[in-house]
């Protein structure tokens, strides 16, 4: 008998009243989080996750770079929340696809958007579409074993790679295309990345941003640890710090923090030897891209970028514009990573911006015969910030679900019962937590064979099967 | 009891991953279990006590072992503060954040270190005597701690 079960059986004698019918689409963190508010505060509340893809925690398995396994301990707080006698995971369920909103609103006393924004935001200039141009969403994608990315085509057989914007995505994929080989084989790296990547000629890497060193995305941990890496020279431009030093007293200690760190690396960088075996990296400012330049078979080549130049009184609140002057930067491979939005699930989600507005994660409550909705992490906040903006997010917008289902009785709700009648029409794949958990213990298995934490599966057949067995 | 002190370890050692940087999780585990030494359960009998003060006023008080850091206070006595130590102390998030009076702070034996300031950077109302409770570890001296917790509600748009 499963855990789960057992535990069910125990303290169903507990609730009295029939409980608030919750479901969240999206097994992130944003879904969690308020999942653990909402069992944490609610008397008699049954939760219900509807995940897309068979296994939980969204871009903790997904996007947290695989040499980060610390960040990935939230896991079991997670885990904690989804072990609950009231809560339930139904993965292989794709909100849109397998169940429409209103079909949802209709079953629940509550529902919770929570899937995300797994779009990456493209450029849109001249041959975006050029061989070995890719997404740095879809190469995280591809080393962290998302199913839709396993087949990703790159190409590593050249020396110089580019990556443009200057954020932590940008940072984790120049670390694992610079990392020594032998670092990474210790992770939970798929298996095909880490072949991949083994036989990369990749040897030097551009950082490329629009503005200047006061103004990165990218955090003092993450810019920390490349400066550390092993057998590899990072070379900042002189001219790109142009009186950086000057306002350095004036910023805020995380920006000032950070901007020291640069300065302190572009002070010691002159001194650093030339060693054949090393790796570059090398981040520059004020750079637009304003096309790809390709071969005849249609394959980049280099990256045409516009100079920019700050405008502006105070240094730290300047504004960027372009000039005239253009220069080449020869590459034959080439990340774009400057953002992501959400995409439309299903027609009844309203859209602004790239996000789903909302008052305080409200975002429809007019209708008395529905659900509630409500919106919470990167689906509604837009793609920005750390685990921990997500959960103070998540937080809040729970802490308002509370408040509204702990207020009048309405009609009981059938909640997961009668959705799965409609699911099962087309769908009868899902998989439940007991059967994450065998998908988990495989994983671990066939990883411990390779020596590495976890073998992820890449197949979302396979990973039905094993959730079966 | 057996739980308790296996979850301390565990604690420990991937505190010490966080600051020894690099070594393989389960290295430093193995490690750091051959070496429980008896000294450590002894300092373990001794206790203060501390107090941490919610944002709404709540105060927590309780019982804690000296050796033990604040995050091992809050899982040992499942103190209600939502979400604490994502990362488990291995210092890759900053969900364990506290402020201390001054006082406090200057009296605690070790200044953070750099990754610690990493992490507080990213922290909401940071202040001149934020600390990560992770890396506070309680001696006899601290008895009657006091441990301001600061919001963690927050718009991530602002
Ligand atoms: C590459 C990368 C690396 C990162 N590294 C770190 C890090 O090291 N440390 C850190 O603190 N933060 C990191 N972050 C940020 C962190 O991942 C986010 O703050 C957090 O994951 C946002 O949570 P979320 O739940 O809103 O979205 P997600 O994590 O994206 O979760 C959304 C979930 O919804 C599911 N879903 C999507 N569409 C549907 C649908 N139609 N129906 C049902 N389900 C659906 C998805 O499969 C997914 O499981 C990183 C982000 C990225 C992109």
């Amino acid at each position: 008998m499963s855990y789960k079960l057992v535990k069910r059986m125990f303290c169903s004698s507990t609730i009295k009243k029939p409980p608030r019918q919750v479901c969240i689409v999206g097994a992130g963190p944003a879904g969690f989080y308020a999942a653990m508010h909402l069992t944490k505060n609610l008397d008699s509340v049954n939760i219900d996750f509807i995940e897309k893809l068979p296994v939980p925690f969204g871009l903790i398995r997904y996007g947290v770079a695989p040499d980060h396994p610390e960040v990935k301990n939230v896991i079991n707080q997670f885990t904690k929340v989804a072990r609950h006698a009231n809560v339930n995971f139904y993965g292989n369920v794709t909100l849109g696809k397998d169940i429409q909103l209103h079909q949802l609103r209709q079953h629940y006393d509550a529902v919770l958007l929570t899937y995300g924004a797994e779009e990456d935001k493209v450029l849109g200039i001249e041959n975006e579409d050029a061989g070995n141009v890719i997404a740095a969403r879809s190469f995280v994608g591809w080393y962290n074993g998302l199913p839709s990315d396993k087949d990703l085509k790159i190409d590593l057989s050249c020396k110089t790679a580019a990556i443009l914007g200057q954020g932590n995505v940008a940072l984790d994929v120049a670390r694992i295309l610079l990392s020594p080989i032998d670092e990474l084989r210790k992770t939970d790296i798929t298996e095909h990345a880490v072949s991949a990547l083994a036989k990369s000629k990749v040897k030097e890497v551009y950082l490329v941003g629009r503005r200047g060193p006061l103004q990165v995305a990218f955090t003092i941990k993450e810019l920390r640890e490349q400066l550390k890496l092993k057998n590899c020279s990072t070379i900042w431009r002189k001219k790109d710090f142009e009186h950086v030093e000057d306002v350095v007293p004036n910023l805020e200690r995380p920006r000032k923090r950070l901007t020291e760190l640069m300065l302190k690396s572009l002070n010691e960088s002159g001194k650093s030897v030339d060693d054949l075996n090393s790796n570059y990296f090398k981040p520059i400012f004020f750079r637009s891209p304003k096309k790809f330049i390709v071969d005849s078979n249609h394959k980049v080549t280099g990256v045409e970028l516009t100079c920019n130049k700050l405008v502006g009184e105070k240094l730290e609140d300047q504004k960027c514009i372009p000039t005239h002057e253009q220069e080449i930067l020869n590459c034959n491979l080439v990340f774009r990573s400057i953002g992501y939005k959400s995409i439309k699930a299903d027609n009844d989600i309203m859209f602004l911006n790239g996000l789903v507005p909302s008052n305080k994660g409200v975002v429809d409550d007019s209708n008395p015969d529905l659900a509630k909705l409500y919106v919470s992490g990167w689906l509604g906040t837009g793609p920005v910030g750390v685990i921990l903006h997500t959960m103070g997010n998540s937080f809040q917008v729970a802490k308002v679900m509370c408040e509204h289902l702990t207020g009048a009785d309405t009609k009981i709700k059938g909640g997961f019962q009668e959705i799965k009648k409609i699911i099962s029409v087309n769908n009868n794949n899902f998989v439940d937590w007991d059967g994450w958990e065998k998908i988990d213990k495989y994983e671990i298995e066939q990883g411990k064979k390779l020596g590495k934490p976890r073998e992820k599966i890449c197949s979302i057949q396979k990973m039905i099967e094993v959730s079966r067995a | 009891m057996l739980r308790n002190i296996v979850k301390n370890i565990t604690a420990k050692s991937l505190r010490a991953v966080g600051k020894n940087n690099g070594l393989p999780p389960s290295l430093s585990h193995q490690r750091s279990l051959a070496s429980v030494s008896k000294t450590e359960l002894a300092l373990k009998a001794e206790k203060v006590k501390v107090t941490f003060v919610l944002k709404d006023g709540k105060r927590l008080e309780t019982e804690a072992k000296v050796g033990d850091t604040l995050l091992d206070v809050v899982v040992n006595n499942d103190l209600n503060i939502e979400g604490y130590g994502a990362c488990e102390g291995t210092l890759t998030c900053s969900t364990c954040h506290v402020f201390l009076k001054q006082s406090d702070y200057d009296r605690l034996p070790e200044e953070p270190c750099d990754e610690e300031r990493d992490m507080l950077d990213l922290a909401y109302g940071l202040t001149d005597t934020s600390r990560l409770g992770c890396q506070i570890t309680l001696t006899k001296d601290l008895d009657g701690l006091e441990i301001q917790v600061p919001e963690t509600i927050n718009d991530a748009r602002n």
